[in-house]
């Protein structure tokens, strides 16, 4: 077996810690999530609160781990059915070809050319801010990506000698699409779709400090990054914790994409 | 060598500083959280359009000072009669508005007959209620007749929502505010700013008057610190973040003036609609409530506990904050009386003010200690405005009153945004009005006090304090806010 590429290692530790903490937080926390308790704010860290406590007298570590869950699960479902609409669509334009193709096309490089984060924010507001919104939001955004990658691979595969070969024995377009293109063209929907993991948690982020995310008690980072904003002077750890773990987590996903994108395609590696 | 060099540069800066006399700032930037609606104070109930216009752009015939006393204004002097049913203000005279077009007796009829018409738009109409007739004898002289006597009269005369237009301008004073005071109306760009400029034909002017006064909207409680440590604003009288002010009075460049306001905090209950039509639900709600979890939690402490509607700064104020204990235990239990399941959802509607949101995340808390699910969802103020308090969709929401004398709001009957409803209170509220001796006077408030407190109507949360911070230069703003709008013709820039 050769040699794993490095960005994978570290992407994928990365990932791995956080997943880890979300997963756990499904089972257990040091403290509910919910529970306010003002006579316990400020707390520096603690055999009881091991990250100490917010402005409310929060558990930062438990806020920072429900976060996590909350984070994750909206970027997975968010570019999972994203990806699932997205890479269909791409699929039916490179099999059916001609005006398909070009209307599907169209159709992307018209949601392409709305700023991604301006449109989450746009039907955030005036769809109420809420969880489901917020996935629908930023999958929705998600969709036009994988049309453009799935179509322009598809198309590709379509030109090989096998599927000529299919073709020539009269089998369908959906049988080819479903036996030959959908499996050439897995590697790349994946490695796209770790690279939108982190624009996904990034939207959410930033949807969520600007209170169109996440709604409280639920916790995420980036509305705890804004109500700490004001505390920047008093308890900088506050914006600095969730801060951290957003970085993080884009960081890992953005290299667990390289690092993949590196094994799916050797020459890649070679070229650099 | 060094030294004499410093010296040399120090003098050469200061020389034409010192070279111009009497040369003196009179410019102000000031900022505000909440942009107004309108510009006009008599056909909108936005507390921004007075603490900006009121008796800078417009005056009223009366006046209030900061320790809250009926001082004249456009009026110069008045008589009462015997029976206190008949008021004559003999009116200030060679005075013009911005526009000017000059002001006499006809303005005032214009402006009071408008307010008080069918159609009016008035938000506090029930400042004219008690008028039964208002004539002119001459152009200086304006006789107002009412059909019972009105202690607080003459106070609310001082409001933006007896403000005298005329009838040249009033169309336009919406987007263009034209007025008699200190202060002429220069430019509104929405979203950022709304500029006054020193009316130079005001009859009162004094040495040292700001010439042009900048308000900036800001909301953000961060951006607004930033631009008070960049200079780009030299003071705000309601500042959004009370977590800050340690950091603003250990700074010699900063004066943090804390005062008291009008603004009752108060977490209102929807009586007009279950479940908080159930007086069982409402006191099951106060006594969830810690107030000073909230206080600390949400203003750090600056800020008085109230248990009823009426400012504790007030002489005649009744502490009822002992009346609901905290104590989850009783409140379940109420709950159960009032049928009302475990879990039940209530939807949290808040304008987007610090005290609020902040407030907001621990009401939460406490009421899910209970066992209320209450969602928080925060709104804009339009449509706050729009489906909270017009459209009276709500369960709970958070607002803070921040008229004088207030308790008349419960008066205000089912299409108000209380959904209140009680002719007990209407009857004791009319003989407050109607009771002129001070003392007797008092004894009625601290029963209207305990009343409003008894039934419940809301949860009672805290006295809004008012938290300025402005440059140590800066002199003649007001500390305390006894009313909603802040008269800027004292402020000045000392050396």
């Amino acid at each position: 077996m050769r040699n794993l590429p490095v960005s994978l290692w570290i992407g994928g530790a990365l990932v791995g810690v956080i997943a880890l903490a979300a997963l756990v937080s499904l089972v257990w926390t040091p403290q509910d999530f919910a529970t306010v308790a003002v006579s316990e704010r400020f707390q520096p860290p603690s055999a009881r609160y091991w990250l100490g406590t917010d402005q409310l007298g929060r558990d930062v570590l438990t806020q920072l781990m429900v976060g996590a869950r909350n984070s994750l699960t909206i970027a997975l479902v968010a570019v999972g059915l994203g990806g699932a609409l997205g890479t269909a669509l791409g699929l039916l334009a490179g099999a059916k070809g001609g005006w398909t193709e070009e209307i599907v096309l169209r159709l992307a490089d018209f949601s392409f050319a709305f700023p991604a984060l301006l449109f989450a924010i746009m039907l955030a507001a005036a769809f109420g801010p809420s969880f489901a919104n917020a996935v629908v939001a930023i999958a929705f955004i998600n969709i036009p990506v994988f049309v453009r990658v799935s179509c322009a691979s598809a198309r590709q595969v379509w030109q090989r000698d096998y599927v000529l070969a299919a073709r020539a024995s009269a089998r369908g377009g959906l049988a080819i699409t479903r036996d030959h293109v959908l499996p050439n063209i897995a590697a790349i929907v994946i490695v796209q779709a770790t690279i939108d993991f982190a624009g996904a948690i990034l939207i959410e982020a930033a949807l969520s400090y600007l209170g169109l995310g996440v709604q409280p008690p639920e916790p995420s980072w980036g509305r705890m990054l804004s109500e700490a904003q004001t505390l920047l002077f008093l308890a900088p750890q506050l914006t600095v914790l969730p801060g951290l773990c957003i970085v993080a987590t884009v960081l890992g996903f953005n290299l667990l994409g390289d690092g993949l994108r590196d094994l799916a395609d050797p020459r890649r590696e070679k070229a650099r | 060598m060094r030294r004499t060099a410093l010296a040399l540069t120090t003098a050469l800066v200061a020389l034409p500083l010192m070279a111009l006399p009497g040369w003196a700032r009179t410019e102000i930037t000031l900022s505000t959280q909440q942009e107004p609606t309108v510009l006009d104070p008599t056909a909108d109930a936005t507390a921004s359009i007075d603490s900006m216009l009121t008796q800078n752009v417009y005056e009223s015939l009366t006046s209030v000072n900061e320790a809250g006393e009926v001082i004249p204004a456009l009026a110069t002097d008045w008589t009462v009669s015997e029976d206190g049913l008949t008021y004559t203000f003999t009116l200030a005279s060679g005075v013009t508005f911005h526009d000017g077009t000059s002001f006499d007796a006809e303005d005032v009829l214009f402006s009071f007959n408008r307010a008080m018409a069918e159609d009016s738009t008035n938000p506090s109409k029930r400042i004219f209620e008690p008028i039964t007739e208002i004539t002119a004898p001459d152009a200086q002289t304006v006789v107002i007749t009412i059909d019972h006597t009105d202690a607080f009269f003459l106070f609310n005369l001082a409001q933006g929502d007896a403000s005298i237009v005329a009838p040249e301008s009033v169309d336009g004073n919406a987007t263009s505010p034209v007025g008699t005071g200190p202060f002429r109306f220069d430019s509104w760009t929405r979203g950022d700013r709304l500029t006054l400029v020193r009316n130079d034909d005001y009859r009162d002017l004094q040495d040292g008057m700001m010439e042009r006064i900048t308000f900036r909207f800001i909301a953000d409680p961060t951006a607004v610190t930033n631009a008070l440590m960049a200079g780009e604003i030299d003071g705000t009288a309601g500042f959004p973040s009370p977590e800050l002010l340690p950091m603003f009075e250990s700074d010699p460049r900063f004066t943090v003036a804390v005062g008291t306001t009008q603004g009752e905090v108060i977490l209102a209950l929807n009586n007009g609609r279950a479940p908080f039509d159930d007086i069982d639900a409402r006191r099951a709600v106060n006594h969830g409530l810690n107030r000073q979890e909230i206080i600390d939690g949400a203003m750090y402490g600056y800020a008085t506990p109230i248990g009823s509607f009426f400012p504790p700064s007030d002489a005649n104020y009744v502490d009822l904050t002992g009346l609901y204990p905290f104590d989850p235990e009783v409140a379940r239990s109420l709950l159960a009386d009032a049928g009302i399941a475990e879990g039940t959802s209530i939807r949290l509607r808040i304008p987007p003010f610090a005290y609020a949101t902040r407030s907001a995340v621990i009401i939460q808390a406490e009421m899910a200690a209970i066992g209320l699910d209450v969602e928080v969802e925060q709104l804009e103020w339009a449509a706050w405005m729009d489906q909270v308090y017009n459209g009276r969709d709500y369960e709970m929401t958070i607002i803070a009153h921040t008229s004088p004398n207030d308790l008349s709001n419960f008066t205000r009957g089912p299409n108000y945004f209380y959904g209140y409803d009680n002719p007990a209170f209407n009857t004791l509220w009319d003989q407050i009005v109607a009771t002129a001796d001070p003392v007797a006077r008092g004894a009625l408030l601290q029963d209207a006090q305990r009343f409003v407190a008894d039934e419940a109507v809301h949860g009672f949360l805290f006295q809004l304090p008012s938290l300025g911070v402005y440059r140590t230069e800066l002199s003649g703003y007001w500390v305390s806010s006894p009313v909603i709008f802040s008269p800027l013709a004292d402020l000045r820039w000392t050396e």
